[in-house]
């Protein structure tokens, strides 16, 4: 009898494993599915580098928005990475684990915070801020990348207080025990061996900040253009496809779904890089 | 014994409430080797990681008494923990290299000190490689993780780790329970050669060991110093019950 339990709870355990694979595939096959004519018919250049998106004219280029969503993830890791890396230095090495165990869940519930919410306060105090601080329609590039960079906070900070967290004590003592400071045990051995996991940590970043939809419709404008500096007026690759998505037809509708094979693509590469970097051996290899 | 290099007074440490040094008196002789022994538990490491203030990492610890430096106060406040501990080096239980590279394991204290200049980084790791007798095991790697090494090359790099920062005296922690006999071997007669010129204090477990290489010898028991004499002496004619007790192996 109590065999027989097992092997029903494994199996369906297992099938709900299977389910949530199996989902990730039929996504990836309707995307592929709706989009890939398009993509082969077009061409992989005319699509990618033409600067032109006028789905009136039958101009389908996405390179404004690939353009701006490179901008605007660029920005998002220049404020969330150095910043995200520094917290978790401090959370582990500069105050007691009672401390860290209050901070480090609340910095994960920023993650709770739904999308929109985060592109009402970029639209409430961020872009009027940057409008009358910088000039520019304040709905910018720069407001996106500063939203975007505090989103990716609690990715980066939880993900690099785990590896910092996973330095073995014993090189600690080792630094101490010939004379080393905090600080230098910090610099000199802890990020350097857990580097792959900070890195780790920045690419799954860089993943969410690309994937990142609302907020940025939000806050960046949607302008379709090449932008010319952080005040510009911009539309990443996601917002172009929530943006159009409700009334595209055929053709357009096609090319919003090779949008979404480029993304699709980006995210799989940044998340399997992230991968390979929290497998590999924790390692001071030169190079 | 006239000379004294670590003069221990009085010492006392609580983890929290719980009192795990009990009024420890020790003279440690300068250039020779001290061993301290006693069953697990009984405070050894605890008092070894007193002599570098490793303890101060260790939260919830309090300590009176005094421990003097050639006749300076550890505790006093006067001496800067990170100069203290460069003074004095730990070679502990289980190999710790740092996931470095060999070379930059060898010049780490170094440059922890502020030297940068690559050819006393150069001369000094050839020194200290040959002066822990692993020059010739990876002078071709150099360049290489640290932890590719088998572990008592790794053992024998952080001796050569501790060289580097010129202390005065070594602490030694277990150095061989995770190596072994031969490999100990090389160790036990690395020390015999080391302290020509360092102060060394070992902890060790094996009662064979600490009558090989020291010189001295202090027994605790229970946070206590129950006998401290010259090796000889102690393990021929031990002067406490008790102490006879655990080198006859009656504790375990």
């Amino acid at each position: 009898m109590i065999r027989i339990g097992e092997k029903t709870v494994q199996r369906l355990l297992m099938a709900a494993a299977f389910s949530a694979i199996g989902g990730l595939l039929l996504i990836a096959l309707f995307i592929f599915k709706e989009g890939l004519s398009f993509f082969i018919e077009t061409g992989f250049r005319r699509f990618l580098f033409a600067d032109v998106w006028d789905p009136q004219s039958g101009l389908y280029g996405i390179f404004p928005m690939l353009v701006a969503s490179l901008w605007v993830t660029l920005g998002a890791m220049l404020l969330g990475a150095p910043l995200g890396i520094s917290v978790a230095v401090f959370l582990v090495e500069f105050v007691p684990r009672s401390v860290m165990r209050v901070v480090k869940p609340t910095i994960e519930l920023l993650a709770g915070i739904p999308s929109v919410v985060y592109g009402f306060i970029g639209v409430m105090v961020l872009a009027p801020f940057i409008r009358s601080t910088f000039g520019g329609p304040g709905l910018s590039l720069l407001a996106a990348s500063f939203i975007l960079g505090v989103m990716i906070l609690p990715t980066i900070i939880s993900i690099s207080v785990d590896a910092i967290t996973a330095v073995p004590a014993s090189y600690r003592e080792g630094s101490f025990a010939l004379g080393a400071t905090r600080w230098q045990t910090v610099r000199m051995v802890v990020l350097k061996a857990a580097r792959s996991g900070i890195i780790a940590s920045v690419i799954l970043g860089m993943g969410r900040a690309v994937g990142e939809t609302m907020a940025v419709i939000m806050v960046a404008g949607n302008a379709v253009k090449i932008p010319h500096s952080a005040l510009d007026s911009v539309r990443t690759l996601t917002a172009n496809i929530a943006l159009e998505m409700g009334y595209a037809t055929g053709r357009h509708r096609e090319a919003l779904f090779a949008t979404g094979i480029v993304l699709f693509v980006v995210i799989m590469i940044l998340n399997t890089a992230a991968g390979v970097m929290v497998r590999k051996r924790v390692s001071g290899k030169k190079g | 014994m006239t000379e004294t290099k670590i003069d221990i007074r009085e010492l006392n440490l609580w983890y929290g409430s719980f009192l795990a040094l009990k009024n420890v008196n020790l003279s440690v002789p300068p250039r020779l080797i001290t061993a301290l022994i006693g069953p697990s538990g009984c405070g050894k490491s605890t008092l070894l990681r007193a002599l570098n203030r490793m303890n101060d990492l260790i939260p919830g610890v309090r300590i009176t008494g005094t421990v003097l430096l050639d006749g300076e106060n550890i505790y006093g406040g006067a001496l800067r923990v990170d100069r203290l501990r460069k003074r004095v080096g730990m070679v502990f239980q289980r190999p710790n290299p740092f996931p470095l590279s060999i070379f930059d394991n060898v010049v780490y204290g170094l440059k922890v000190a502020g030297v940068h200049n690559r050819g006393i980084l150069r001369d000094t790791a050839e020194k200290c490689l040959r002066g822990a007798w692993l020059w010739d095991n990876v002078k071709d790697k150099l360049h290489h993780d640290a932890l590719e090494l088998p572990l008592d090359q790794q053992q024998r790099l952080c001796v050569a780790r501790l060289l580097a920062v010129e202390p005065e005296v070594i602490l030694m922690d277990e150095p061989c329970s995770a190596l072994d006999p031969i490999a100990t071997a090389k160790i036990e007669e690395l020390m015999a050669v080391l302290k020509k010129d360092y102060t060394i204090v070992i902890v060790t477990h094996n009662m064979q060991q600490a009558a090989r290489v020291s010189d001295f010898s202090g027994c605790m028991l229970l946070g206590e110093m129950i006998e401290f004499n010259d090796t000889q002496t102690m393990f021929t004619h031990p002067g406490d019950k008790r102490t006879e007790d655990y080198i006859t192996g009656r504790y375990g």
